[in-house]
């Protein structure tokens, strides 16, 4: 009895020395929004655990779906109602010039931490002068090839467009012949949805084409090498890329790949360790190089910039500990941990040349360069029009790709598009 | 024939003619009947005639999603204008020369018959099958309305993994029956994403049609059956001569109520089939404006046009329905 006593009058003790020396009285719950692509969510967990340990609060996960359009959709809807019930956004590149206004402004308090990361993500970041969000990782695609396959059939890895062309038709014929029916040359991503946007624009770089709308906010896409960009691409469906891949996104793309049934994958660097996992049939079989380039003038490899970003909510009521959060997940430290768990790309420069990171993404140091290449989606000329001119540019390059029209056809009514939607200027 | 005559229900009901002497107690009536109306009358205001009104309201005006309360009105302007360029071209803008709409309104309209018209068959079907006597009936009309009971988009998920070109079952079947020689995209090739979408909406909503028509078959008298069994007429003549024509009531209800649900078709064909221009209806397209166009007035116009086009197709309806009543009426 009086053991249970003195054990209950400690912890009285204990708990008003707390409260005396200002730790938490009481642990609150963050809510934090991510999509769930690829073990997103539960390395989320996992990289968060030691923030949690250290302050008490919890965090807890809302999971949307894994098409960027339709989270940027719901989130869209919940800020504009204003609602508290989210703290935190995990957001896509793009979204910071249209979401900005609901945000909270970080420059004040990402000070120590903004100048540690890459200039031109934290200016991707920027808007009107003000931080909409801090960088959790950036992205860039690449060409998976299967080592092995390439190896048996005395392959090189292609670094134009047309040879990947030739190598893929060739291997898929070959393997056929030997019985490996469900086998495809190359698979991407040709939903119609923003990721077809990232794919396309690549090509059309890759060719020399533009980006769409260039940075001074001219429409640049109605041009021959667009059109030659996409014929290009519009000949792979249903020869060397089954029809199906006009409705793949990544993880459909993955899916077919991660199972062997595909010699390339274009494909963001999540999927790096999602296939050397033990459940995958492709573990050790294959590497990543980057994407070809295409031909004429001005050719040259082009990566699309992906990466992803938290930004704490304007009408959130716990805002102190949610940029706390948010300082946190965008540390060094954190992305490292990111790093190694997900194969995200970090936004750090020095950590590229970790040689633990290396070990376990040994294309890292051949990232940074990618990265620093990298073509930007043209969020910034086109502001809040920008998720319209997107889906013009996926819709005319959906119809092209499934023969609706011609690539020439399609790219002239979206120039006209395009003009429609600009109005006045952007 | 029953008396289907519509003009001597209501003479019947009415309670005027013996209570002539006394019209207070009629008006105590009508005064009772509004009070126990009004809370529905008052629930229907709150979501269905003011979220209406509203959107009419916003229909005219410039609203966007971030600005919806500041916005100015700015009359027809979302639906048509023209606008004379500096060179001077005339242009027309607005929905209702926006190609994309007529796709949607085209797309839905399409969809809305041929799933109605299927749906009505088969549902008539499954209906006579489980009107039939038979053991295990009970357990076989629960089993039947099992896809209805499946929320839609788990529906629409579960079908979208079968569909799948790679991994799909129903590819697998027809390969291995040798029906098809390569896997079919189901849902990606334009060719085939308008059926796939049909496929599950048929597959899913041919239980509720069923369900409504066996409640009507269930209405039609035995003895009538036995009359022409005994007379020795033809079990399809039976069915085409007094079986169809007494059900029609019921299945015209029936009709109405799949074709304003068919017309407003939305979560299917935005899990299955999403952003493809071949499936897209209207309101898929009003949201996409509305939300990630940021062009909320533009929706709510759409969303208008919408409500008037459902509005246009049941009036027709029912006014083509009573039209043919009364005709077989006057033989």
């Amino acid at each position: 009895m009086s053991k249970r006593l003195s054990q209950s009058l400690r912890g009285a003790g204990v708990l008003a020395l707390m409260t005396v020396m200002g730790a938490p009285a009481s642990a609150e719950e963050i809510n934090y929004v991510i999509g769930s692509v690829g073990n997103a969510v539960e390395a989320f967990k996992e990289t968060v655990k030691p923030w949690e340990e250290e302050t008490g609060h919890t965090v807890s996960i809302v999971t949307m779906p894994s098409s960027t359009s339709d989270q940027f959709a719901q989130y869209r809807l919940w800020l504009a109602a204003g609602t508290s019930d989210i703290d935190l956004y995990q957001t896509d590149v793009i979204w910071a010039p249209q979401l900005a206004d609901h945000f909270v402004d970080l420059t004040e308090a990402a000070k120590d931490l903004a100048p540690q990361h890459f200039e031109s993500v934290i200016e991707s970041q920027t808007s009107d002068g003000k931080l909409v969000a801090l960088p959790l990782f950036t992205d860039a695609p690449a060409l998976y090839y299967r080592k092995d396959l390439l190896e048996k059939h005395g392959k090189e890895v292609p670094t134009t467009w047309a040879e990947l062309t030739a190598t893929a038709q060739e291997i898929q014929d070959a393997e056929r012949a030997e019985g490996a029916n469900d086998l495809w040359g190359f698979v991407w991503q040709g939903n119609a949805y923003e990721g077809l946007t990232c794919d396309a624009l690549e090509w059309v770089k890759s060719f020399g084409g533009g980006q769409i709308v260039e940075p001074d906010g001219t429409i640049s896409i109605n041009n021959p090498q667009a059109v030659a960009a996409l014929e290009q691409a519009a000949a792979w469906v249903g020869t060397i890329s089954p029809e199906g891949v006009l409705s793949y996104q990544e993880e459909e793309a993955r899916g077919v790949w991660q199972t062997g049934n595909a010699v390339f994958m274009r494909n963001w660097p999540y999927a790096y360790t999602l296939s050397q996992g033990d459940d995958s049939a492709v573990k050790g079989k294959f590497d990543v190089a980057p994407l070809p380039m295409g031909d004429g003038e001005g050719a040259q490899s082009a990566a699309t910039l992906g990466g992803w970003n938290v930004a704490v909510s304007k009408y959130s009521t716990k805002q102190d500990i949610a940029i706390d959060l948010a300082l946190f997940l965008a540390s060094p430290e954190t992305q490292r941990t990111r790093s190694l768990l997900e194969s995200k790309l970090p936004t750090v420069p020095e950590l590229y040349e970790d040689q633990e990171l290396i070990d376990n993404m040994p294309f890292l140091p051949a990232w940074k360069e990618v990265f620093e290449n990298s073509v930007p989606r043209p969020s910034a000329p086109t502001k809040g029009k920008y998720n319209e001119v997107s889906a013009k540019f996926w819709s005319a390059v959906h119809d092209t790709l499934s023969g609706r029209a011609t690539a020439a056809e399609s790219l002239e009514i979206l120039e006209i598009d395009l003009e429609d939607i600009k109005g006045g200027g952007w | 024939m029953p008396d289907i005559n519509p003009n001597t229900a209501p003479a019947l009901a009415t309670p005027a003619e013996p209570h002539k002497g006394s019209p207070s107690l009629q008006r105590q009536r009508q005064r009772a009947a509004f009070w126990f109306l009004a809370p529905m009358l008052i629930a229907l205001f709150c979501v269905a005639a003011w979220p209406l009104m509203r959107t009419i309201y916003f229909s005219l005006t410039d609203a966007t999603l971030s600005n919806l309360y500041d916005a100015k009105f700015i009359g027809f302007q979302n639906y048509l204008q023209v606008r004379e360029l500096s060179s001077g071209r005339t242009i027309y803008r607005g929905t209702l020369v926006d190609p994309d709409w007529w796709n949607a309104v085209w797309n839905t309209v399409r969809f809305s018959v041929v799933s109605v018209a299927f749906e009505t068959v088969f549902g008539l079907i499954v209906a006579l099958v489980l009107n039939a006597e038979f053991k295990g009936r009970g357990f076989v009309r629960a089993a039947i309305l099992i896809p209805w009971a499946i929320p839609t988009i788990v529906s629409a998920k579960m079908w979208g993994w079968m569909l799948n070109d790679q991994f799909g079952i129903l590819n697998d079947i027809l390969l291995n029956l040798g029906l098809i020689s390569q896997r079919i995209a189901w849902t990606a090739s334009t060719e085939t994403a308008m059926k796939a979408v049909l496929i599950v909406d048929i597959w899913k909503t041919t239980p509720f049609m069923a369900l409504l028509i066996l409640a009507g078959l269930q209405m039609v008298p035995r003895d009538m059956y036995e009359a022409a069994k005994i007379d020795g007429i033809h079990p399809v003549k039976v069915f085409f001569k007094v079986t169809l024509p007494l059900i029609r009531p019921a299945l015209m209800v029936a009709v109405i109520f799949r074709m304003l649900d068919a017309l407003r078709i939305f979560d299917l064909v935005y899990v299955l089939t999403p952003n493809s221009s071949a499936t897209k209806t209207m309101s898929v397209i009003s949201r996409e404006n509305m939300i990630d166009f940021d062009k909320f007035a533009y929706g709510a116009a759409q969303s208008t046009l919408l409500f008037g086009i459902i509005a246009v197709f049941v009036a027709a309806y029912i006014w083509i329905g009573k039209v043919d009543l009364s005709g077989e009426k006057s033989r």
